[in-house]
C-alpha cells in the first residue's frame, strides 16, 4: 500500500473544461450577465455570481423514455396501510401531459441551468469587447513591468520546475561514466553463482569451481558496493527549467475622473455618477495593469481626492465646472506630461453651471484639453425627478456648450444617463472596441 | 460514498474516551482488554493512515478472506475532489465541455451547501486508486479505507461482471491514450470538429455497450496496431484517383446482395456506437477512433451500472464488519466508534416513500440490509428461510456465502436470488403500478404471502439494465440507394420515447451517419407502429 499526498498538486484540473463550457454557453451567458448588471450595482459581485441560462446549447440529449407514458411497476419502501389492489391518486406535479412538448424541436420545457461564475469570469463577460480607444501614441516606457521567459536550465529551483528529461539524462551519463553496474548484470552474477554453488554447472574453462565461485563472490561484492556508492539519481543531476524576467514595453495611460458633486445634483444623481465611475474604475483595474486613475471632484472649487473619498464622501456645494478642468490641467502638467502618457478624461455632471463659466469650459476644452487627450467622455446625469413621459429634457448649459465641439472633435463623446439601467449600455457604448457591433 | 452527510456531526466526536468500556457487541471480553488504539482524536497523519490501513487489511485478508487489488491511497483536497467528480471520477480524462458543465454544477451545489462532497472515490484499476479527502477525520478515513480500499476493491476484482467487461490492468493506459488522442485530434482538426463527434457519441453513450455480454478487452498493443492500420487505409484512400481512373469490370448487383450485406453488417445491431464506428460511410479514421474511445468508456462504466446495489452493499457490509472487529479488539476508541456509527447510520438511511427527501431506494441501505440478511440466513435460519433458501440456510459459512454472491451475481440476479420475505416485511416493500391509461396508481403487491414473489420479480426487473435503457437497434442501412439508416425502438409496456429528446439525439446520429436517419417505435409484442421520427440530411 502506498499513500500519496496529492494535495500539493494543482487543483483546477477542470479549469480547461470549465473554460470550454463557458465558451460554449458564451452568447447566453453574455445576455444573462448583462441583464444581471442592469438592475444592480457591480460592487455586489465580490465573490462570484449565480447565473441561470437556458439549457439549450449545453443540453446533452439521449434516447430517454417519456415517463408519462406506458405502464411501469416500481418497488417502494415503508408501506403503512396499503393492501393489494388499493389505488392511490396520482401525485401532482409529476408527469405532465403526454406530447405537450411536441411543438418545436428547440427550447421548450427546458429547465434553466444554474451555476456560479467566478468574479473574474463574470467581469470578463461584462467588459468583453471594451477597450480604451487609441491606446497607441506616446513613448513606450518599460519600468517595473516584466514577464517571465524560459531561459535555459539551472542546477537549483523549485520542484515544480524540475526538468525530468534533462535530470535523467544527466543521471544516465553519470552512471555510465562511473561504471555503475546495471541490476541485470548483478542478477546475472548472482544466477551464475547460485548455479555454480548448487553444482548445476561447472566453469567452462575447466578451472576449479571453487576458484570461480570466489571470483564471482568478489565481483558481486564489488558490484554491490559500487551500486551503493554511486546513487541512481544524485542531487547534482537535477536540472530545473530557468525562467528569466524580461522587461515588457507598456503604454502608460492615465484616466481623469471628474465628478460634479454640487448641490444641484441630488443623492440619486450622485449615486448614478458614482456607479458609472465605479464601473469605469473596475474596467480599468481589470483590463489595464498600467493605467493610473486620478479622481477629481468639484463644487465651486475642485480638488483631487483618493478613491475612497471619491466614492464615499458626501460633500456638497455650488457649481463651477471649469474649476475641475483647471485642476485636471494642473495635475496633468505636474505629473503626466502628454508626451509620455495616453490621457483619458471621463466627466460626469448634471450640466448645470454658473452663467459665464460654460464659455470658460469650452475654451479650456478646445484649446488645451482636447488636443492633448486621446478620448474624453462626458456623461450627463439627468434628474429622475423630472416629469417623465412628455417633458422633453431641457438641454443643459454644459450640453449646449459641448455639443458643437463633439460634432467637430471625434475625441469627445457625449451621453446621457437617466436611471440605473442606462449606466451599463452607455458605458459599453462609450468604450466599445472599434469594429465590434453590439 | 456519495451520500449527503453533515460534516458537522462527524466533527463533533472527539474520540478521546478510554477504550475500557465494554461494547455492546458479543465480542469476547479478553479481546476488548488489549486496547492498542490505532489512533486517537480526530486528526490524521500519514502514520496513523498506514497503521490503520494495515490493521484493516489484516482483518480483511486474514479473517474475511477478502482479496482486493493492492491499493494506492491518494490524499486530496476538497477542491481536487470536486475536480475528480466532474471528470466522472477518472484520474485522467480527455477534455470536453460537458465535464466543465458537470463541474460548474457540482461546484455550485457544494458552495451553496446543498450537497456534501463524497468521502472517497475509488478507481477500478490495478493497483486501485483510492482518493481520500484531507478534511475527513481519522475515524472517517478508517471507514473510507474499509469501505473503498477493501470493500469496493474486492468487489471489482472478483465480481464476474467486472471481470468480464473491464480490464483493471489497462484502465489507466487506455485513459491516457484517450486523452492524448483527443488532444492530438483537436490540434489537427480543430476543436469544433472533435467536439461535434464527441457530443454525438456521448448522446449514444448508453447504446455503446454489447449487452449480449462479450465484454471487449482493450489492449494497448492492439490499439496501436489498429491505429497503424487506419493510417494505412488513409494512405490507400489517397490513391483513390488511381483506383477510380483505372477501369474495372462493372459487376451487376446480384440477387440477394442486400441480404448478404445485412448479414455482413451484423444487423440487427443494438450497439449503435459500434455500428456507426464500423459502417458510417463518411467518417474519417480519427472520427472512428473517437467513437471507439467513447464506446470503451461506456463499456467501462457498464459494470458499475449493473452492480450498484451489490457493490455498495458489499462495501458497506465490509466497513461495518471490519470496524466492529477492530472495536472488539480495542483498536478503536469509543469516540471514534460513535463517530463511525453516526456516519454509518447516515449512509444507510432509508426514508419511507412518503417521507420528505425520499429519493428512491438507497443502494447503500438495501445492499447492506441484504448482506446482513444473508449472514442471518446462514447462521440463524427460520423455517421460512429454509424453504426459500435451501442452499444456504444454516450452512454456518456466512462470509463464504457472501463472497460467492459477490463474485457470481449482478444486481438483478442478486435480488432475484437473495431477497428474503423477512427483509420485504422489515422494509415493508410494496410494488406500485403506474399505468398512464389508468386514472390512478395501483398497489400490485405488498409484504404478504401472495406478494413476496411478485415484489422480488418487480424489484429484480427494476435493476435489470435492459429495462433501464430503451431497446434501440439498427435494423437497416440502405448502402446502395438513399443510404437511410433505420433504427427501431422496441417499446415495452407502451413506454415510448420522449419526442423532444429523440429529435435532438437523432440530429447527433445523423451527424455521424452523414445521411438521413429514421427511427420507428414499434410495440415489442404486437409490432404496431407507435411513432416515426425522421431526421433528414440537410
Amino acid at each position: 500500500m502506498h499513500i500519496v499526498d496529492r494535495r500539493q498538486n494543482p487543483s483546477g484540473r477542470n479549469l480547461g473544461n470549465r473554460q470550454r463550457f463557458i465558451n460554449r454557453a458564451r452568447s447566453r451567458l453574455r445576455k444573462a450577465v448583462r441583464d444581471n448588471i442592469l438592475e444592480r450595482s457591480i460592487e455586489d459581485t465580490s465573490s462570484g455570481e449565480r447565473v441561470v441560462i437556458p439549457a439549450d446549447d449545453i443540453h446533452e440529449p439521449e434516447f430517454r423514455r417519456d415517463e408519462s407514458t406506458g405502464r411501469r411497476v416500481g418497488v417502494l419502501p415503508g408501506n403503512r396501510a396499503f393492501r393489494e389492489g388499493d389505488t392511490i391518486p396520482r401525485p401532482r406535479g409529476g408527469g405532465g401531459g403526454a406530447g405537450g412538448r411536441e411543438g418545436s424541436a428547440e427550447g421548450e420545457g427546458e429547465d434553466g441551468f444554474a451555476f456560479m461564475l467566478t468574479r473574474d469570469e463574470f467581469l470578463d463577460l461584462v467588459f468583453e469587447d471594451l477597450a480604451l480607444p487609441d491606446l497607441v501614441k506616446k513613448k513606450l516606457r518599460a519600468e517595473q513591468s516584466s514577464k517571465p521567459y524560459r531561459a535555459g536550465f539551472s542546477p537549483s529551483g523549485p520542484p515544480s520546475r524540475l526538468n525530468l528529461m534533462r535530470s535523467l539524462r544527466r543521471s544516465m551519463v553519470r552512471r555510465a561514466a562511473l561504471g555503475r553496474p546495471r541490476p541485470e548484470a548483478v542478477a546475472e552474477l548472482e544466477a551464475e553463482l547460485a548455479r555454480l554453488e548448487s553444482g548445476e554447472i561447472v566453469p567452462a574453462d575447466g578451472s576449479a569451481a571453487k576458484a570461480r565461485i570466489a571470483e564471482l563472490r568478489d565481483a558481486l561484492d564489488r558490484a554491490r558496493r559500487k551500486r551503493a556508492a554511486v546513487p541512481w539519481l544524485d542531487p547534482m543531476d537535477l536540472r530545473f527549467n530557468r525562467l528569466e524576467r524580461r522587461p515588457e514595453p507598456v503604454a502608460r495611460a492615465v484616466m481623469f475622473c471628474l465628478m460634479d458633486v454640487s448641490a444641484s445634483m441630488d443623492e440619486e444623481m450622485k449615486g448614478l455618477a458614482k456607479r458609472f465611475f465605479l464601473l469605469l474604475h473596475l474596467f480599468l483595474e481589470r483590463h489595464y495593469e498600467h493605467v493610473e486613475v486620478v479622481f477629481i471632484r468639484h463644487t465651486q472649487r475642485a480638488e483631487e481626492v483618493d478613491e475612497r473619498t471619491f466614492f464615499e464622501d458626501r460633500q456638497t456645494g455650488g457649481t463651477v465646472v471649469s474649476s475641475a478642468l483647471r485642476e485636471m490641467i494642473r495635475i496633468r502638467d505636474a505629473r503626466y506630461p502628454p508626451d509620455d502618457y495616453n490621457l483619458y478624461v471621463a466627466q460626469a455632471s448634471d450640466g448645470d453651471d454658473v452663467p459665464g463659466d460654460v464659455e470658460t469650459c469650452i475654451e479650456l476644452l478646445t484649446d488645451d484639453i482636447l488636443p492633448s487627450v486621446q478620448y474624453m467622455a462626458y456623461v450627463e446625469i439627468l434628474s429622475q425627478r423630472g416629469q417623465p413621459g412628455f417633458a422633453i429634457p431641457r438641454e443643459s448649459d454644459l450640453w449646449q456648450g459641448y455639443a458643437p465641439i463633439a460634432q467637430v472633435h471625434p475625441a469627445l463623446a457625449l451621453r446621457r444617463i437617466a436611471q440605473p439601467r442606462d449606466i451599463f449600455p452607455v458605458f459599453r457604448d462609450l468604450f466599445r472596441r472599434e469594429g465590434v457591433a453590439e | 460514498m456519495t451520500e449527503k452527510r453533515e460534516r458537522q456531526a462527524a466533527r463533533g466526536a472527539t474520540g478521546k474516551a478510554p477504550a475500557k468500556r465494554k461494547t455492546t457487541s458479543a465480542a469476547p471480553a479478553t479481546a476488548t482488554a488489549t486496547g492498542d488504539l490505532l489512533f486517537e482524536g480526530p486528526a490524521w497523519s500519514f502514520e496513523t493512515l498506514a497503521r490503520t490501513h494495515d490493521a484493516i487489511e489484516e482483518i480483511a485478508r486474514g479473517e474475511l478472506g477478502l482479496d482486493p487489488y493492492p491499493t494506492r491511497l491518494e490524499v486530496v483536497s476538497s477542491e481536487q475532489m470536486l475536480d475528480a467528480y466532474a471528470a466522472t471520477g477518472m484520474p485522467v480524462m480527455y477534455p470536453h465541455w460537458s465535464f466543465g458543465k458537470r463541474f460548474a454544477r457540482q461546484e455550485m451545489l457544494y458552495r451553496k451547501g446543498f450537497q456534501q462532497l463524497a468521502l472517497e472515490i475509488v478507481i477500478n484499476s490495478n493497483p486501485s486508486l483510492c482518493y481520500i479527502m484531507e478534511d475527513n477525520t481519522m475515524a472517517a478515513q478508517a471507514t473510507v479505507i474499509a469501505h473503498a480500499a477493501i470493500g469496493h476493491n474486492h468487489f471489482f476484482r472478483h465480481n464476474h461482471v467486472f471481470r468480464e467487461w473491464t480490464d483493471a490492468d489497462t484502465v489507466l493506459d487506455e485513459l491516457r491514450h484517450a486523452r492524448r488522442f483527443v488532444m492530438d485530434c483537436e490540434e489537427r482538426h480543430g476543436r469544433p470538429a472533435v467536439e461535434e463527434v464527441l457530443d454525438a457519441a456521448h448522446a449514444l453513450l448508453s447504446h455503446g455497450v454489447d449487452r449480449a455480454g462479450r465484454g471487449e478487452r482493450p489492449d494497448p498493443v492492439a490499439t496501436r496496431a489498429r491505429l497503424a492500420e487506419r493510417a494505412r487505409q488513409q494512405r490507400l484512400a489517397a490513391q483513390d484517383l488511381w483506383l477510380r481512373t483505372v477501369p474495372s469490370r462493372a459487376e451487376p448487383p446480384e440477387e440477394g446482395t442486400a441480404v448478404a450485406e445485412r448479414r455482413a453488417m451484423g444487423l440487427p445491431e443494438e450497439n449503435l456506437l459500434l455500428f456507426l464506428e464500423n459502417h458510417a460511410p463518411l467518417l474519417d479514421a480519427w472520427q472512428r477512433e473517437l467513437l471507439r474511445i467513447v464506446r470503451w468508456l461506456a463499456t467501462y462504466f457498464e459494470p458499475q451500472r449493473q452492480t450498484k446495489l451489490m457493490n455498495e452493499g458489499c462495501a458497506t457490509w465490509c466497513h461495518f464488519e471490519i470496524m466492529q472487529r477492530l472495536r472488539d479488539r480495542g483498536r478503536i476508541g469509543d469516540g471514534a466508534m460513535l463517530e463511525f456509527l453516526d456516519l454509518h447510520s447516515m449512509v444507510v438511511a432509508q426514508p419511507s416513500f412518503d417521507a420528505q427527501g425520499y429519493g428512491g431506494l438507497n443502494p447503500y441501505a438495501l445492499g447492506f440490509a441484504m448482506m446482513r440478511d444473508i449472514v442471518r440466513v446462514c447462521t440463524e435460519p427460520t423455517e421460512e428461510d429454509a424453504a426459500w433458501f435451501p442452499d444456504i440456510a444454516g450452512n454456518a459459512r456466512p462470509v463464504e456465502t457472501l463472497r460467492h454472491a459477490w463474485a457470481e451475481f449482478r444486481d438483478e440476479s442478486f435480488v432475484r436470488q437473495y431477497l428474503s420475505p423477512r427483509l420485504i416485511r422489515e422494509w415493508r416493500l410494496f410494488a406500485l403500478c403506474d399505468d398512464a391509461a389508468a386514472p390512478a396508481l395501483r398497489v400490485e403487491a405488498i409484504h404478504d404471502d401472495e406478494g413476496y414473489r411478485r415484489i422480488v420479480r418487480a424489484l429484480a426487473d427494476q435493476y435489470d439494465p435492459a429495462a433501464q435503457t430503451p431497446a434501440i437497434e439498427v435494423t437497416g442501412a440502405d448502402m446502395r440507394g438513399e443510404r437511410v439508416l433505420h433504427l427501431r425502438h422496441a417499446v415495452q409496456d407502451g413506454r415510448v420515447l420522449d419526442p423532444l429528446e429523440v429529435r435532438r439525439t437523432l440530429r447527433h446520429v445523423q451527424r455521424l451517419w452523414g445521411y438521413a436517419v429514421h427511427l420507428t417505435e414499434r410495440d415489442a409484442e404486437t409490432d404496431a407502429e407507435l411513432a416515426v421520427y425522421r431526421s433528414d440530411a440537410a
